[in-house]
């Protein structure tokens, strides 16, 4: 893993050491900036599983975290690019309205949760619940996710390199799941679908944004709702 | 030798009464369970079964109009950098735009800002309405999250996490297509028509370690200004209270099972939770075990009618209450004005519970835009002010009668109880005895 800083760009950065700065100060200075401010690229070194980094950014603001984050790193990003140098904990930008947030290594549980904008990069594997509740994010998993992926999933689209857990977009709305490898098993209301010239444009636009290469989106297969629990029926009681 | 049999009259099951009947043959008939709004209709132990002693020669009481008795409370001042001030300690509990038409969330918080109260978003997230007529805004983080995002949070005056509510302790909600318009479904990122479930649990945390870091991001991202609620369930209120302050709440919000809810299954409102009079003395104890009894303040809701529930709610160790279906009522919530409607659906002004469906005369719990003009949202909000001024001067009353210049200094000592059950619950004694069951070895 690539920890060094970027020496050309030392002098605009400013350089928050966890191991010594309280998280207050780091989040304070993010909040802080004014908008159209030039003063936008921090570093952040000895996140030591830090919990809440980043968090509430609401700035086109630059973060690059050298080292691994805990809960809700980046949570409720709005317009920043977040890059951790490491791996990220559960909730890894939860709520995301805009923007980006690149996690080098693997993320733990419910990444991207209830996420409306924006494009959350995992280089590394999943854990379950990735994209629970997503609400218009992007989400492109380089690697595998755990089960239950993508539960009630209302919008955005989730694309997963490697491998789907158990009971992948369970009780699943309208979020649009691509997946290369093999999904162990699908949740209720959760269907496979046509893979349609739409969808590969997305798909492509996706994954190049997502620095993904070598793959194409052909590769992929289309998940999404059956729509049959939409409307209270009795008879699909047994769906539940 | 004829035998004539004299008459006996029917006789009906007290287990399978009419209603029971009606129960089974409804649902042999839809193959559904009844869904319905508000909270629990059956009998529970309640502030009804306490009375005040008043002043006697070994008390004296304060002179009505005269002398003060203070009713400010002040919520959040254990972290937050901006507690908030209010000057009554009748808040407006959580109830949805989606579920209520914005004239009725407009009507809310015009009513609870001239009562100088708050008024607390639901699971739909914040309007322009709600939040520009509202002075004070206390702004649910709910399991859904539906409309959840960093703007609202930073322009809410408080933040109530949301785990569980008194009308279904350990269950979500579901809206009905029925009653999901044009505006209700972008707010709610979903297709306009089809139900749209609110989850039981959280996304993204489990259990009250992850809560602590959950508040922390809270925090953190408003700058430690809001103060931070946690809204439960009547479950396990010793246990619930206890968790709550560890995981770093400044204030409890409490709600028993008398305490509505928008829509969910007949059978869970009346089967799951625990009254609210039997909650509020095991969450006091929890404060007060930790040291933390009006450093983490306890807001109670579920059944709050009048002044003298309030009194007693403060007295049982409460901050302050909330109050949702009285202040529906209030607005014009089943409203005997319009019986020959309630009648056509089948039901009569006092049991109109169908809330769920959207069709309320009353403008109130509806999307139909016919429907919601119906309620004036300046002259609802100014009934609701009214009913929040005279429920105060209740309380002061009964509290100056007891020789209390706060609401706060009243006590359980000025209680006692009409029966073993509120006893119990209320550990304060049978009135005239100095029993109270469950102390003292017996």
């Amino acid at each position: 893993m690539d920890i060094s800083v970027n020496r050309e760009s030392l002098e605009a950065m400013r350089v928050f050491d966890l191991a010594t700065m309280p998280l207050r100060e780091l989040n304070s200075a993010l909040h802080a900036i004014a908008p159209g401010t030039n003063d936008t690229n921090f570093e952040v070194v000895n996140p030591r599983g830090s919990h809440a980094v980043a968090v509430g950014i609401d700035q086109p603001v630059s973060v690059d975290v050298r080292g691994s984050v805990g809960y809700y790193c980046a949570g409720m990003n709005d317009g920043g690019t977040v890059t951790v140098h490491g791996s990220a904990g559960p909730g890894v930008a939860e709520n995301m309205m805009s923007g980006t947030v690149v996690i080098e290594g693997d993320a733990s549980q419910y990444a991207g949760a209830t996420g409306r904008g924006g494009l959350l990069v995992i280089k590394g594997n999943a854990a379950s619940r990735c994209g629970i509740s997503m609400k218009g994010i992007d989400i492109v998993v380089h690697g595998s996710i755990g089960h239950m992926s993508a539960f009630m999933g209302q919008s955005g689209h989730l694309v997963v390199l490697g491998d789907a857990g158990d009971a992948l977009g369970d009780s699943l709305y309208e979020a649009k799941l691509f997946v290369r490898g093999e999904v162990k098993s699908l949740g209720a209301d959760c269907i496979e679908k046509e893979l349609r010239p739409e969808h590969l444009e997305k798909l492509a636009e996706l994954l190049e944004k997502a620095g993904v290469k070598d793959v194409k989106p052909t590769e992929f297969k289309r998940y999404g709702s059956a729509r049959k629990l939409y409307n209270f029926n009795i008879d699909n009681a047994e769906a539940y | 030798m004829s035998y004539h049999n004299p008459y006996t009259p029917p006789r009906k099951s007290a287990t399978f009464d009419d209603y029971t009947l009606a129960e089974i043959r409804r649902a042999a008939a839809t193959g559904i369970y009844d869904i319905r709004g508000a909270g629990t209709k059956r009998k529970v132990p309640h502030f009804d079964d306490l009375l005040f002693l008043g002043a006697s020669i070994s008390r004296y009481p304060l002179e009505g109009y005269r002398e003060k008795c203070d009713t400010t409370v002040i919520l959040g001042s254990r972290f937050a950098k901006k507690p908030i001030t209010l000057k009554t300690p009748i808040t407006i509990a959580g109830m949805s735009f989606g579920a209520l038409s914005g004239n009725a969330k407009e009507a809310l918080g015009r009513g609870a800002t001239i009562a100088g109260t708050s008024t607390t978003t639901g699971d739909g997230g914040m309007t322009d309405e709600e939040r520009g007529h509202s002075q004070t805004l206390v702004y649910q983080y709910l399991p859904s999250r539906y409309g959840m995002n960093p703007k609202d949070l930073r322009r809410a005056d408080a933040i109530e996490v949301v785990v569980g509510q008194g009308a279904k302790p350990g269950g979500g909600g579901m809206l009905l297509g029925q009653k999901i318009s044009d505006r209700v479904a972008n707010m709610r990122n979903l297709p306009k028509g089809i139900d749209q479930r609110s989850a039981c649990r959280h996304p993204d945390w489990t259990g009250p370690d992850d809560l602590e870091i959950k508040i922390l991001e809270l925090r953190e991202i408003t700058d430690w200004e809001k103060p931070i609620y946690v809204k439960v369930g009547g479950a396990r209120p010793y246990y619930d209270t206890a968790l709550a302050v560890k995981a770093g709440a400044d204030v409890v919000v409490l709600d028993g099972m008398q305490g509505g809810t928008a829509a969910t299954q007949d059978v869970f409102i009346e089967n799951v939770g625990m009254p609210t009079l039997a909650c509020i003395r095991p969450a006091v104890q929890a404060l007060q075990d930790l040291g933390m009894h009006r450093k983490v303040q306890l807001i109670i809701s579920g059944g709050v009618r009048s002044g003298a529930d309030v009194a007693k709610a403060l007295a049982l160790g409460a901050d302050a209450v909330a109050i949702g279906t009285a202040a529906l009522v209030a607005i014009g919530d089943n409203d005997p004005h319009w019986e020959e409607e309630y009648q056509k659906l089948g039901t009569t002004a006092g049991a109109y519970d169908d809330w769920h469906e959207g069709k309320d005369p009353a403008g109130i719990t509806t999307q139909d835009p016919e429907l919601m003009k119906r309620l004036d949202p300046i002259a609802a909000g100014r009934r609701l002010a009214n009913y929040l001024k005279v429920m105060t001067l209740e309380a002061q009353t009964i509290a100056r009668a007891c020789g209390k210049n706060h609401l706060h200094n009243l006590e359980p000592e000025d209680l006692v109880a009409l029966t073993l059950e509120a006893s119990a619950m209320a550990q304060v004694p049978l009135a005239g005895t100095n029993w109270i069951p469950g102390k003292g070895g017996f």
